[in-house]
């Protein structure tokens, strides 16, 4: 017991949000608090400490092609419910209520399109829709992506953000590494490149297949990569990870990324990336 | 062999044969004879009942049973001259997966496993089956070395995961695992692979694409165990059973979706109770798929397995 009461009542600090929805955000890393349409000019990198916001497949398709060059692929295909899934929810309401909320119909997208000039097929992940992972929906896309640029002999890229695979797909999930592993084995045979870049998070059955098998793999500043999640790893072996642990730049010392990017000079690296496979 | 430990739902049983086993003894002053004819076919009866309505989550724990098989037993009751094969020739050599040379009758294969270990020292040597990078890239330097030499390969699974620790990150376990995917799809060889006990994940299937998927009846394969399931979507681990329900891991289960090409029957009670009938009983499996399978052509073996794994996958197109 303290020996004197308060006479007031608490400072009231008011609800803390990650990501307030006014014009204001406050950066997570370094606590710089950032004018929104500053954030969004800045590629939602924070302009003191570079930290990169986690953004959608909307976002990357705005930074990396040329205005009004993309087409959206196969975007009519929906998640079933194989197994008849049901945990605290059933699958079929989970997937509802993704679609609802993220806005997307599943945790990818592909198209194609050009960057500055150059064509590009792609597909990009969306964490927002149930933590990124990957079941059938997300096995086929990328399939078709790459079947798309082996019909066409054009350059696939992969932008993943993914918790790893789907459980609601048991099985069917943990097989949809091995398919898109075979696709793009047949896409390297053929002499296609294939570009994979990695951003936060990328872990479990994604890094497992087909996130870690680029011709050249890139990564964001700070993205956590790995096969086991820290928290798995930390009950495991019953201590705490050094820090920088499955950081982008950890993977880069290790040896598993080619280099890491800056959102900001994407589309340039891109671009000459591109160029090296072209002449 | 470990102590046999009893599974719950087999306590009836074991009950019933300690009453036959009273009663034998008794039967050497009374003549008993009918009375326990009668109580080892009720045996027979029950045993069947018990193991023709296994519950999902009650062959999980015969996939666990300490006295299972493991890849070792496999390879002295089933293959001969054995030649084990050690290390990834970069870091290290790996107990969780073993593998070599060995015959299969006249026919030479190459042989890759994880390997549990049957007690504390031996699990703790063997790592629990739970393989680390090194493993996975002995696995593939083997897998180049039968596709050099035109050999089959067969593979057995059985593990409860890759090894999720600090160096199995730092040496690149993800890569690792993406890596064999991608070459085993494309090797020139026949693959069987054989889930014999656990397949858990990433770190099962990191050795499992192949032409012929072979399943043993009370095994079970999927992209997570029950328990990590439970924790991860009920937020609890006292959903197991739930879990192991919901992901619909049995042998069956996958045959019906076109996950394994083949369910391999084990002897009444379990493969623990009769190792050497399961042995014939795979081997048999074994020597006709080979036999199939080595006379196809490369490119025709290749483009049916790619095929096989495009097609896996349950999509609404609207």
């Amino acid at each position: 017991m303290a020996w004197f009461n308060r006479q007031k009542a608490n400072i009231n600090t008011e609800q803390q949000r990650e990501m307030p929805d006014g014009l204001w955000t406050k950066c997570p890393s370094c606590g710089e608090v950032i004018y929104k349409k500053e954030l969004e000019l800045n590629y939602f990198t924070c302009i003191k400490c570079r930290y990169h916001f986690r953004v959608g497949s909307n976002e990357y398709i705005s930074f990396i092609f040329d205005e009004g060059s993309f087409v959206e692929t196969n975007e009519n295909i929906f998640s079933g419910d194989p197994l008849d899934f049901t945990d605290t929810k059933p699958y079929k309401e989970r997937i509802a209520d993704s679609i609802e909320k993220s806005g997307f119909n599943d945790a990818i997208i592909t198209g194609y399109g050009t960057v500055n000039g150059k064509k590009l097929s792609i597909a990009i992940m969306n964490f927002s829709f149930i933590g990124g992972s990957m079941g059938s929906v997300v096995g086929e896309k990328i399939y078709r992506a790459a079947k798309y640029s082996l019909d066409k002999k054009v350059p696939l890229m992969i932008i993943s953000a993914s918790g790893g695979a789907r459980m609601q797909e048991a099985a069917l999930s943990l097989m949809q590494m091995a398919k898109t592993s075979a696709v793009l084995a047949e896409l390297g045979e053929a002499g296609v490149p294939y570009i994979s870049m990695l951003t936060d998070p990328t872990t479990g059955g994604v890094t497992a297949s087909y996130a870690m098998l680029g011709d050249i793999n890139i990564a964001e500043p700070g993205a956590l990569i790995g096969f086991a999640g820290p928290r798995v790893i930390e009950q495991t072996i019953k201590k705490k990870l050094p820090a920088g642990f499955q950081r982008s730049e950890f993977l880069l010392d290790k040896g598993f990324i080619d280099f890491i990017v800056d959102r900001k000079e994407l589309k340039e690296k891109l671009t000459s990336v591109l160029q090296w496979f072209e002449k | 062999m470990a102590a046999n430990p009893i599974l719950e739902f087999e306590l009836p049983l074991y009950q019933l044969e300690e009453k036959i086993e009273e009663m034998r003894e008794l039967g050497k002053s009374i003549n008993l004879t009918k009375e326990i004819a009668e109580l080892e076919k009720k045996v027979e009866d029950l045993r069947h009942d018990i193991y023709k309505n296994l519950t999902r989550w009650q062959r999980v724990q015969i996939a666990r049973h300490p006295a299972r098989p493991i890849t070792l037993d496999y390879i002295n009751g089933i293959f001969t001259n054995f030649q084990e094969l050690h290390g990834d020739r970069s870091f290290g050599d790996d107990h969780a997966v073993i593998g070599g040379f060995a015959q299969l009758n006249e026919q030479s294969v190459m042989l890759v496993g994880h390997q549990k270990g049957r007690d504390t020292k031996s699990n703790l040597y063997r790592n629990f089956g739970m393989a680390n990078p090194e493993g996975y890239r002995k696995a593939l330097r083997l897998f180049k070395l039968a596709e050099k030499f035109n050999k089959p390969i067969i593979t057995l699974l059985d593990t409860p995961g890759a090894f999720p620790g600090i160096e199995a990150e730092e040496r690149g376990q993800a890569e690792a695992i993406a890596r064999n995917l991608f070459e085993m799809s494309r090797l020139r060889v026949p693959i069987i692979v054989v889930i014999i006990g656990e397949g858990a994940s990433g770190g099962a299937i990191g050795i499992g694409i192949g032409d012929r998927i072979l399943m043993l009846e009370n095994s079970w394969y999927s992209v997570i165990s029950p328990e990590s399931c439970s924790s991860i979507l009920w937020r609890s681990w006292d959903f197991k059973e739930q879990a192991a329900e919901a992901l619909k891991l049995t042998a069956k289960d996958l045959k019906e979706i076109s996950v394994i090409d083949e369910i391999i029957p084990e002897p009444i009670g379990g493969a623990h109770r009769n190792h050497s009938l399961m042995f014939d009983i795979l081997k048999k499996t074994l020597v006709s798929e080979i036999k199939s399978l080595i006379k196809e052509k490369p490119e025709k073996l290749v483009n049916a397995r790619r095929e096989k794994y495009y097609k896996l996958g349950v999509w609404e197109e609207k």
